[in-house]
């Protein structure tokens, strides 16, 4: 720390250096570190009304992270549904992730090999200016695209595809898309850095030696661009597991996303502690799935941040 | 297997600039042939015609009598050894050189046995499970060799590969890529911008510029007998005086220089343009074929004042000049050629060292 604090002096000067560190430390002490152990140590609480906050009773409990496995019901109970809800979301935000690689694979290796220059920062330009667009504004649209008489159902209906209005809401189609959408940016940049540093004699050596075009990308693009994919991939995951305007507004009325029973516990249910030990269960599941899934493909976590 | 190559009038055009100027030219099977001209003169471009990265927009190239146009690189029966190398970092070298077989579906280790033997050709043996940083430039430089053998192309292609060495590794590798070639056996199409690569390497050179192919020959004749102002003055150092024809039989011609006594120098030989009498022409002397007169009067001679010298042991590089015009004059050192630096010192060049040419574009030194 010390070391650092002097490296950062001799590079920029002290009035910047304690700047920075300040700025570093409010960040992640303040703003990140700090509310996330008032959450881990409310998650170990009763939930008790405010008189009795500070008294004999306000002691430490597993009590709510034993609700979410068990239920309110007999002790050797499993509590299915919050349990399977929890599953259902992390399915589906892998499935996100997985649909926005595989849509921004392309897209990334085009923009990042094939255009260049001005043609390059206007393909960028038309992927960003859409999320100027407010994230709820957005998902309203694709709850109006996506309604029964939105405009895919009126134009399939109009070609004589199906007859009756789909029920793309019901059938998550709408929250799908819509949550592919909301963060397909966050995958697109990370491919396209990895991709855009690899130098194009690479491709085109692999070319000479007879790889076809699938083994350009599988042996030569692809190992390269693993960090960046790596990166792209933890972040769309994340934030889409961790999601709630979309499931909100796209969601199904019978399908509820994981991050929609801690806003339920926290706001109608007005239980903190509950609410607080559901969040922080999602945020355990879903930071073990991703270290589980990168030493699967043998990234490091050193890797990603370059 | 060696195929020979032909490029029958071939055009590369790129909107209004035209990279390649109707290049026309055979390489016959197993030859170690240069493509040699200055940054921009197309010859990346042509080497990229034959590999498949580019098509012509007009002509054909045909390897081993097959015309090539909608064959890919991946079909086509060439090796690109790249000026970057190219070499994939993130696998062994092993598993480099073994790249051409994996895509083809040979199996691990066949692989192996292959990359093995091929280690041995460049002396890397038992190097294969090395990374590539961890390798010298020379070593990557043979390793980029081993991995464009290894599905045994009949040509190799080379862009430039030994621009990032430095001198003495550059001129070692010169020998090993031509002792490489002999082994082996192919078809060799190498490019440079460095004449000295391509005269000690190659079995023929083609001297290129903007685009137009100006010369082709074997390395002495492009040296000795240039056809072009631009040959003359690109490959290797030169003297260009300008001068004008007084009268040509066809043996010899008479030019004058405007240095005293007309220049005779021999008619060419390689059958350049004809001059007549009265043409303009450019006049190039080697500064190797300059001397320092020996005798009071020798034929092609003219008075000249000591300027400035060069010192480089075996050789003394001497700027002369007369009648205002610089001239460049190479000397052995062998302690004959005493120069006085405060007299006029009177020079001489062979009737057969001088080359008379059309005036033409001359390379930028």
């Amino acid at each position: 720390m010390r070391d650092l604090f002097y490296d950062l002096v001799r590079r920029n000067g002290m009035a910047v250096s304690i700047y920075l560190m300040l700025a570093v430390s409010i960040w992640v002490f303040l703003l990140i570190i700090l509310p996330q152990l008032t959450m881990l140590d409310y998650s170990f609480r009763f939930n008790l009304p405010p008189a009795k906050i500070g008294g004999p009773e306000d002691v430490y409990t597993l009590e709510q992270y034993r609700y979410f496995f068990q239920g309110s019901g007999a002790s050797d109970g499993i509590n299915t549904l919050d349990i399977g809800i929890l599953f259902k979301t992390l399915f589906a935000a892998v499935f996100v992730t997985v649909f926005d690689l595989i849509i921004c694979y392309p897209v990334a290796f085009v923009l990042a090999k094939s255009s260049a220059g001005a043609k390059a920062r206007l393909l960028v330009l038309a992927l960003i200016v859409p999320y100027w667009i407010n994230e709820i504004l957005r998902a309203f649209a694709f709850r109006i695209l996506f309604g029964a008489t939105g405009v895919i159902n009126e134009t399939g209906m109009g070609l004589g595809l199906w007859d009756t209005p789909i029920d793309f809401i019901r059938e998550d189609v709408a929250l799908y898309a819509g949550l592919a959408y909301a963060y397909i940016l966050l995958m697109i940049f990370p491919l396209y850095n990895a991709i855009e540093s690899l130098d194009r004699n690479q491709i085109e050596a692999a070319r000479d030696m007879g790889a076809n075009w699938w083994q350009v990308h599988a042996k030569v693009v692809i190992p390269y661009a693993k960090p960046g994919i790596a990166s792209g991939m933890t972040m769309v995951f994340m934030l889409t597991s961790g999601a709630l305007a979309a499931p909100q507004i796209l969601g199904g009325p019978s399908n509820l996303w994981f991050t929609q029973l801690v806003y339920q516990w926290f706001n109608s249910g007005g239980n903190w502690p509950r609410g607080s030990a559901y969040a922080m269960v999602l945020l355990i599941v879903c930071i073990a799935l991703v270290l589980l899934v990168m030493r699967l493909f043998k990234v490091s976590i050193g890797e990603i941040k370059q | 297997m060696t195929k020979e190559i032909s490029l029958e009038h071939v055009w590369v055009e790129f909107g209004e600039f035209t990279a390649v100027h109707k290049a026309n030219l055979n390489i016959a099977g197993g030859e170690f042939f240069s493509f040699l001209g200055p940054s921009g003169c197309g010859k990346t471009t042509l080497l990229r015609c034959i590999s498949g990265f580019q098509e012509p927009t007009r002509g054909k190239v045909k390897i081993g009598g097959e015309d090539m146009r909608g064959v890919g690189p991946n079909k086509r029966p060439t090796a690109l050894i790249f000026q970057n190398l190219a070499l994939f970092p993130l696998r062994s070298i092993a598993d480099n050189i073994a790249f051409p077989l994996e895509v083809r579906g040979v199996d691990k280790k066949t692989r192996r046995k292959r990359a093995d033997e091929l280690l041995e050709l460049i002396a890397l043996s038992g190097q294969g499970d090395k990374k590539v940083s961890e390798l010298s430039g020379g070593q990557k430089q043979r390793v980029a060799i081993a991995r464009a053998l290894a599905v045994e192309p009949d040509i190799l292609l080379l862009d430039e590969p030994l621009s990032a060495l430095d001198l003495k590794l550059r001129q070692h590798m010169r020998t090993e890529l031509r002792a490489i070639q002999k082994q082996v056996g192919l078809t060799f199409i190498y490019i440079t911008h460095d004449q000295g690569e391509a005269l000690t390497m190659s079995d023929r050179i083609a001297v290129m510029n903007k685009g137009k192919i100006e010369q082709i020959g074997d390395g002495k004749a492009i040296y000795d007998h240039p056809t072009t102002s631009f040959v003359a003055s690109f490959v290797g150092e030169n003297n260009v005086l300008e001068g004008t024809v007084l009268s040509n039989d066809g043996q010899k011609m008479q030019i004058d220089a405007g240095l005293g006594t007309p220049f005779t120098v021999e008619s060419h030989p390689a059958g350049g343009p004809a001059l007549a009498p009265g043409d303009d022409c450019h006049l190039f002397v080697r500064p190797e074929a300059l001397r320092i007169s020996k005798d009071e009067s020798s034929i092609n001679q003219f008075e000249s004042n000591f300027v400035t010298e060069e010192f480089e042991g075996n050789m003394r590089h001497i700027v002369m000049n007369a009648n205002g015009k610089d001239l460049k004059l190479s000397l052995i050192n062998d302690g004959t050629n005493a120069i006085d630096a405060n007299a006029p010192v009177k020079l001489d060049f062979a009737p057969e060292m001088g080359i008379a040419l059309k005036p033409g574009e001359l390379a930028s030194a």
